[in-house]
């Protein structure tokens, strides 16, 4: 990124963290926490501890960081290096990402830019200009990528009350400020799991690897009796909601199920799995080291604010995670897809010299489809 | 430590202290070296130790859970202290290994039997006992099964490799697992096995006792037969030809793929130089990026830990396996093309 695009950011991320200490705080159990940022065009900064709000927000004054991270996890020594911190234990956290959800509006609000080239073009696997195969995806997410999402949460959120028995004041959305939801976790009787246990856990909130002898259905004999019912609770009562659709069409699909055999049985798991189970990353609820973006930071991605969401399915992050201001600024844009920012709409701008809100002009040049000019 | 009474002795000896229960019995260890009438408990011993060594359950002198007559109770808590004596002098690791093995799967089916008994309360309470004292779990009767928290089931469940074992081929409830009396004492197997090998471990070994000779010789010679050789096909599993597939056509690699492919790597001898040009095709190739991250991994910068290769458990969950038969319930890339001769 140019030095003058560097220089825009960091005045309008300071000024967002000038205007916005309200929004920003450090999370219960401060001091046991590791806390690292990053600079725009330079390296991660981490080990770093703090002790409350105050330093937290001198902290972003000294370093207008292009993002903030605090971690997962508790330590005697936040500050020391990774192995000589003393675990304690973490919270649960979980990400949730439009980029993994296959889906297909994707294709129609994605852009590549060429990494030899600069080129930006809508073409996928090679660069329109060069042929180069280095191209970085830029997605300007749409409504049903964050629609979708929501639905990913609500099921995530509906396994953990249900099933793990925690409670629902205890599970924290936010949005994570580009393209998708972050959920935390607290005082859950998870928190002390190690990496292994979390990633059984995985397992069984995206509904991977289950075996046909849970759901009733045997190799030799299957037992109709064996076969879930449709109140059940947990993946057995899901399943039935899904497979049988309703009450009274039970007894009809188990008995093609039987016919139809274990293997037959084995695939409808799998292709149950992408629409009953919650599609979260499994790296990030695994990881019990990770440093995870702060609520209330800006993400460099986008320049929105990872945010607390109180009223989920009403949640708009174009209106409700954009902060930034509208003084009007002159950028050079290139950016083929329309997009909206706090209810006004913007492009596509073909390389094309244009005067907006900084809140817009931040957005595209963290995407890196346009340059101040 | 529980207070047991004699035939529980009998049943979980490792619940014992040894020196404590010989002298309550009055006995002292060099007698049974040369008591003509107490030396076949040194053979009993022995054959206990044998049968493990065999992968078999030694068949006890209790019926039931009952002892046949009075007189079978000591005799059952001698051998196995015995066991341990002649263990503790032949120095063989691989025959202890076996023989906590052996003896946990014993007591687990005592275990087993005390959960289930619907008649007798306090023998199930026994159990419920034995099972939180020595591991921490609590478990806790509901209708036909023992609940215990999730998180507590998964410390156990994640040292087995079956898929019944995952979580969610479980009855899961309000936070807690339903298990079976079974089940629940299956599910610490291992950490019975660990116990009661601790134990063993920890016992000091005693100078050679006389009339013992001859055992511990035996057992010498026995542990030989245990040594395996291994030899390794060198072809690589498909997990890992899978990645190098993918950064060969320039597609991207996750990051959790690139660790994957750099630790087995780094595992199977080759230097950060040889494999650095692995990465040449990646979309976001930077050379300095990634001669440090593979300089982190193998440990010769930052704070020195050497990564390992993740396990196929794992690698299924990040779905970078692509299991094939040749696999053969490996857990671990790193066994792939391993066979013992």
């Amino acid at each position: 990124m140019q030095e003058n695009d560097i220089k825009f950011l960091e005045d309008s991320f300071k000024k967002y963290y000038f205007e916005h200490f309200g929004l920003i705080h450090v999370p219960n159990r401060t001091s046991e926490r590791e806390f690292g940022f990053q600079k725009f065009n330079s390296g991660m900064t981490r080990h770093i501890s703090i002790k409350d709000d105050r330093e937290l927000h001198l902290l972003l004054m000294q370093n207008i960081p292009s993002d903030v991270y605090c971690s997962n996890a508790c330590y005697s020594f936040p500050n020391l290096p990774m192995n000589e911190k003393d675990w304690k234990e973490a919270d649960l956290i979980f990400d949730i990402d439009a980029k993994d959800l296959n889906l297909e509006c994707r294709k129609s609000h994605t852009i590549s830019k060429c990494n030899e080239c600069n080129e930006i073009s809508t073409s996928s696997n090679n660069c329109s200009k060069c042929n180069s195969i280095k191209l970085e995806k830029k997605s300007l997410p749409c409504k049903n990528c964050i629609d979708t999402s929501k639905i990913e949460v609500s099921k995530l959120s509906k396994i953990l009350t249900e099933d793990l028995n925690i409670q629902q004041n205890n599970i924290h959305v936010y949005f994570s400020g580009n393209e998708g939801f972050h959920v935390h976790v607290y005082d859950s009787q998870f928190q002390q799991l190690g990496s292994r246990e979390r990633s059984e856990l995985t397992d069984y909130i995206m509904f991977n690897g289950a075996i046909p002898e849970t759901f009733g259905m045997k190799k030799f004999k299957p037992n109709r009796s064996s076969f879930p019912d449709f109140e059940e609770k947990g993946w057995r009562g899901r399943f039935s909601q899904e497979v049988y659709g309703s009450k009274s069409k039970r007894s009809k699909i188990i008995s093609e199920l039987i016919v139809n055999g274990y293997s037959s049985f084995q695939k409808t798991l799998e292709s149950i799995s992408d629409k009953i189970g919650a599609k979260i990353d499994p790296n990030v609820t695994m990881d019990i080291h990770r440093i995870f973006r702060l609520p209330g930071s800006l993400n460099s991605k986008s320049g929105l604010t990872k945010i607390f969401c109180n009223d989920l399915p009403k949640f708009d992050p174009y209106t409700e995670a954009s902060f930034l201001d509208e003084n009007s600024v002159e950028i050079m844009a290139n950016c083929p897809i329309e997009f909206k920012l706090k209810n006004r709409k913007f492009g596509p701008y073909f390389n094309e010299k244009v005067s907006i809100p900084t809140y817009a002009a931040v957005y595209m040049i963290c995407k890196k489809l346009a340059t101040i000019s | 430590m529980l207070a047991l009474g004699q035939d529980e002795i009998a049943k979980y000896p490792f619940l014992a202290d040894a020196g404590q229960y010989l002298k309550d019995k009055g006995f002292t260890l060099e007698q049974f070296g040369t008591d003509p009438d107490l030396k076949s408990l040194v053979e009993k011993a022995f054959n206990r130790i044998e049968v493990a060594a065999d992968g078999k359950i030694y068949h006890s002198d209790l019926i039931g859970d009952q002892a046949s007559n009075q007189a079978a109770l000591p005799r059952e808590v001698f051998s196995f202290l015995l066991a341990i004596v002649l263990l503790k002098l032949s120095g063989m690791n691989t025959l202890i290994k076996r023989f906590a093995l052996a003896e946990a799967r014993r007591a687990e089916k005592y275990l087993e039997k005390d959960l289930a008994n619907i008649s007798d309360e306090s023998k199930k309470q026994l159990a419920i006992r034995i099972i939180d004292d020595l591991f921490s779990v609590q478990i806790k009767k509901q209708d036909d099964y023992f609940v215990i928290p999730i998180s507590d089931y998964l410390k156990h469940s994640i040292n087995f490799h079956e898929r019944e074992w995952k979580l969610i081929n479980r009855h899961v409830e309000n936070g807690m697992v339903f298990l079976t009396p079974h089940e629940t004492v299956r599910l610490i197997r291992k950490e019975l096995g660990t116990y009661i090998s601790s134990k063993i471990i920890n016992a000091k070994t005693p100078p050679m006792i006389s009339g013992f000779e001859e055992s511990v010789n035996k057992l010498i010679s026995m542990s030989k037969k245990f040594a395996t050789y291994t030899v390794t096909t060198g072809e690589y599993p498909p997990c890992i030809k899978h990645a190098i597939e993918i950064l060969e056509k320039g597609e991207n690699l996750p990051h959790s793929g690139r660790f994957m492919l750099a630790t087995f790597l780094l595992s199977k001898g080759q230097s950060v130089e040889e494999i650095a040009p692995l990465f040449k095709n990646a979309p976001d190739y930077n050379e300095r990026v990634t001669l440090y991250q593979l300089n982190h991994l193998a440990g010769t910068s930052g704070s020195g830990t050497q990564y390992s290769c993740p396990s196929c458990e794992k690698l299924k969950t990040q779905n970078l396996c692509f299991a094939i038969p040749e696999c053969d319930n490996i857990i671990n890339p790193l066994q792939f093309g391993k066979k013992r001769i």
